[in-house]
């Protein structure tokens, strides 16, 4: 059992339109517990979630701030919308702290219970700042208004089995587990920086605790910097109107409706229940983009073997319900029970597997050259359990795969770990040493920008074909997505704030198989419209799938389908009939828009945030290697014909790799400026600060660090 | 000759969306298909002949990831 280092109560603020109008500061060096009023500014301007995070985040670091000093905070909270039960992917949780990976500040969600129980305990948001002397549990009970910092002597290291002591520990009966939820990360987030974190929710179908991951920019490798072993609340009394909304009855008839059409309709689309997002592989393999050893190439004949069938049939339990969240009927939280371990510290056992998603399928998959499920899940449960970002993971080691390949680090280097592509035991026995700190696991856990440096200097690697094959940008990896042949997406991966994820704008069939928006202006405006409307879900506690991963029958009839009209005015109602607010579509846009904005300023106050910071590697943009342009070269030569207007009949492949790359460097030029335009920024890529002031964002302290780059 | 979201594409005789569709490689599910502005249903794929010079759009709807 902990020790008590600290106990205080408290009276649980009551909610009030999808706010309690109280956050929770925790400092866990001196163990000081603070009560903050959620101020009017706080909600006009950055509404919740993700846009509270960086409120608080931003007041808690100076521009110095390292992501290991004492006054970053991790910062987490759930938004307005979060945690109503009458629609689908509404229990998120938004967390934020200066990266470890790119010293900037990074934003990351989750399902599972924690950010709903945390807001119906009282808390808009939750602070946590300052580093133990010992390593604690942080627990908070919502019921009883009580809050606790205990010692975490005796606890397991590894997510499965810590949560579930946890839960076991915090519920008062077995029915009680349902009640609690668990943020942790794993014994690898000790020893490397893109350490992940686990929120738990517990299953009684399965009667097993189960995982969604705030997984990119290291947040799990912080939290256990802070010496916080674990975050625990208890909230027992879940019904459908916690958030005392304006108008219940408009909330209940847009949820019954998207609940019919999901029933209706997901088995056509995209399957959801059935497989979640790992129903795209076959998909992603057949139009070139399931990024394969190391994002070379678009796909492979291997990956029928690691099809949506052969997960289905062969490992994925089917016909329970699946939602990391009350109410959710998308359901795609899948999981592979009963399954048995055959490497690591838990071989033999059976266990239950959250996953596998697509980024997992295809990052531990096919971009290690890896086409065996048994592998893929096995790696997929080690990654969730020992704390580590699967993206980052599966990116870092497909490039020091094709390192290896390439001669430019040895298997001396790598501690006699043979990581050619393809070898899942290698993988397996590299994310062990992560999980012990030994071996080649700390050094592999730097992340790409860092281990360039590293093979350069250390292992006499190629500086430029490091930096040409390092799938990072500002210091994050990118995610499982082979887009070469969308220039909107490169921006879209690029052209982002906190480094290249998915989760601002997936433009690719748009750009690349409709041909929708050819022109510059038109990339433009998608990558304005579509980051600023997903950025959305992250103030309000949303999960994006139920926009778009189902749409209703009639959608084609609309005038932008891509869009969803009908889904997107669901949301503007949603949000209306929560806070009893009167927003519209565009005021939607809005509200990202400000918080959007303060997140590129807050990267200029960090010494990031220009054009400079802003650039692809050329993976991203085209072919590196002969390998690679010869694996398209009809595609390619085409290009040079019509777009160019040159013979590559009279070209060596060499001057056609070379004449290929300064074209599209050159079109990503092109792109960042017509994109910087669209957004209100100058051509360095700073907000102006007319924009800020039409946006309402020309908050003395945004407007002090703009004027410093104008 | 036919246009396929603003490209060209070969055309035979014989041609139906769905026959179109398997020749583009266009697996996705979640799709909308129009020919000369109409809207195509799902279930007429298979029927649906294409002429010589028509010009059609697949739209795959997911923006998403």
């Amino acid at each position: 059992m902990g020790r008590i280092l600290k106990s205080y109560n408290y009276e649980p603020g009551k909610i009030f339109r999808g706010y309690t109008g109280k956050s929770l500061y925790i400092n866990v060096g001196d163990l000081r517990i603070e009560e903050k009023e959620v101020t009017q500014l706080m909600k006009d301007k950055f509404i919740g979630g993700k846009g509270f995070d960086l409120y608080y985040l931003w007041k808690a670091v100076k521009p110095e701030t390292q992501w290991n000093d004492p006054e970053n905070e991790i910062v987490m909270s759930c938004g307005p919308l979060g945690g109503i039960t009458q629609y689908s992917g509404t229990g998120k949780t938004l967390v934020a702290a200066i990266s470890p990976m790119t010293d900037i500040p990074v934003d990351s969600n989750a399902g599972g219970y924690f950010g709903p129980l945390l807001k119906f305990s009282g808390w808009d948001a939750l602070e946590l700042q300052g580093k133990a002397e010992q390593e604690i549990v942080v627990f908070i009970d919502g019921n009883k208004g009580l809050i606790q910092i205990e010692t975490a002597e005796g606890l397991a290291e590894d997510s499965h089995i810590l949560a579930e002591e946890l839960t076991r520990k915090y519920a008062e009966d077995e029915k009680d587990m349902v009640n609690v939820s668990v943020v942790s990360a794993g014994s690898a987030a000790r020893h490397i920086l893109y350490g992940m974190l686990n929120f738990s929710f517990y299953d009684p179908r399965r009667k097993t605790v189960r995982f969604k991951q705030a997984a990119r920019g290291g947040l799990g490798t912080i939290l256990l910097d802070k010496k916080i072993k674990a975050l625990v609340v208890r909230f027992k009394g879940i019904n459908p109107n916690l958030n005392d909304v304006a108008d219940i009855g408009l909330i209940n008839k847009i949820g019954v409706k998207y609940h019919k059409e999901m029933r209706d309709l997901d088995e056509k689309q995209n399957g959801m229940r059935k497989i979640g997002t790992a129903n795209t592989i076959l998909v992603m393999n057949k139009y070139d983009l399931l990024p394969t050893r190391n994002f070379q190439t678009g796909g492979d004949p291997e990956a029928v073997k690691i099809s949506p069938q052969v997960f289905i049939e062969n490992f994925l339990t089917q016909g329970i319900h699946d939602g990391c969240w009350y109410g959710c009927t998308m359901s795609c939280a899948k999981t592979a029970d009963h399954f048995k371990l055959l490497t690591g510290p838990y071989k033999g056992e059976c266990v239950t597997v959250d996953g596998p998603e697509y980024e997992c399928v295809a990052g531990l998959g096919s971009n290690l050259g890896v086409f065996d499920p048994q592998a893929i899940l096995e790696e997929n449960f080690y990654c969730d359990t020992y704390g580590i970002d699967l993206i980052s993971f599966a990116t870092c080691i497909a490039f020091i795969m094709e390192c290896y390949q390439r001669g430019q680090i040895s298997q001396e280097d790598m501690g006699g770990l043979d990581l050619r592509f393809g070898n899942h035991e290698a993988v397996l026995e590299l994310m062990h040493q992560m999980s012990r700190g030994e071996g080649f696991g700390p050094m592999a856990g730097l992340g790409i920008r860092k281990l360039k440096k590293v093979f350069a200097e250390k292992f006499g690697a190629d500086p430029q074909l490091l930096q040409d094959i390092g799938m990072e940008s500002k210091g994050l990896e990118y995610s499982e997505y082979c887009h070469k042949e969308s220039l909107a997406q490169q921006g879209g991966f690029a052209l982002t704030n906190k480094g290249p994820q998915h989760d601002e704008a997936w433009l690719i069939f748009m750009d690349m198989v409709n041909n929708q928006i050819p022109s510059f202006e038109e990339k433009a405006e998608a990558l304005h419209y579509y980051p600023m409307f997903r950025t959305w879900f992250g103030l309000m506690g949303l999960c994006k799938l139920p926009w778009n991963d189902i749409v209703p029958a009639d959608n084609h009839l609309t005038d932008i389908p891509a869009r969803v009209p009908e889904h997107v005015q669901n949301y503007v109602d949603i949000f209306n009939g929560v806070t009893g607010m009167q927003i519209d579509k565009a005021e939607l846009i809005r509200q990202s828009e400000r918080v959007y904005n303060f997140q590129r300023v807050f990267n200029l106050r960090m010494g990031s945030g220009l054009r400079q910071h802003d650039k692809p590697p050329y993976r991203s943009m085209g072919p590196v290697s002969r390998e690679e342009y010869e694996s398209r070269q009809d595609l390619y030569d085409k290009q040079l014909r019509e777009k160019q207007g040159l013979d590559p009949e009279k070209m060596n492949l060499d001057e056609k790799i070379a004449v290929t790359r300064k074209y599209r460097e050159q079109q990503f030029e092109l792109l960042t400026d017509a994109v910087y335009k669209r957004r209100g920024w100058t051509k360095q890529g700073v907000p102006t600060l007319e924009h800020l002031a039409e946006l309402g964002m020309d908050l003395p302290e945004v407007v002090e660090v703009v004027k410093q780059y104008l | 000759m036919i246009i396929v979201n603003t490209q060209e594409h070969p055309w035979h005789e014989g041609m139906t969306v769905q026959v179109l569709l398997d020749e583009k490689g266009y697996i996705f599910r979640h799709i909308i298909v129009r020919v000369n502005g109409e809207y195509v249903a799902e279930e007429d794929w298979a029927r649906r002949m294409i002429r010589d010079g028509d010009d059609v759009v697949v739209l795959h709807l997911t923006a998403g990831g």
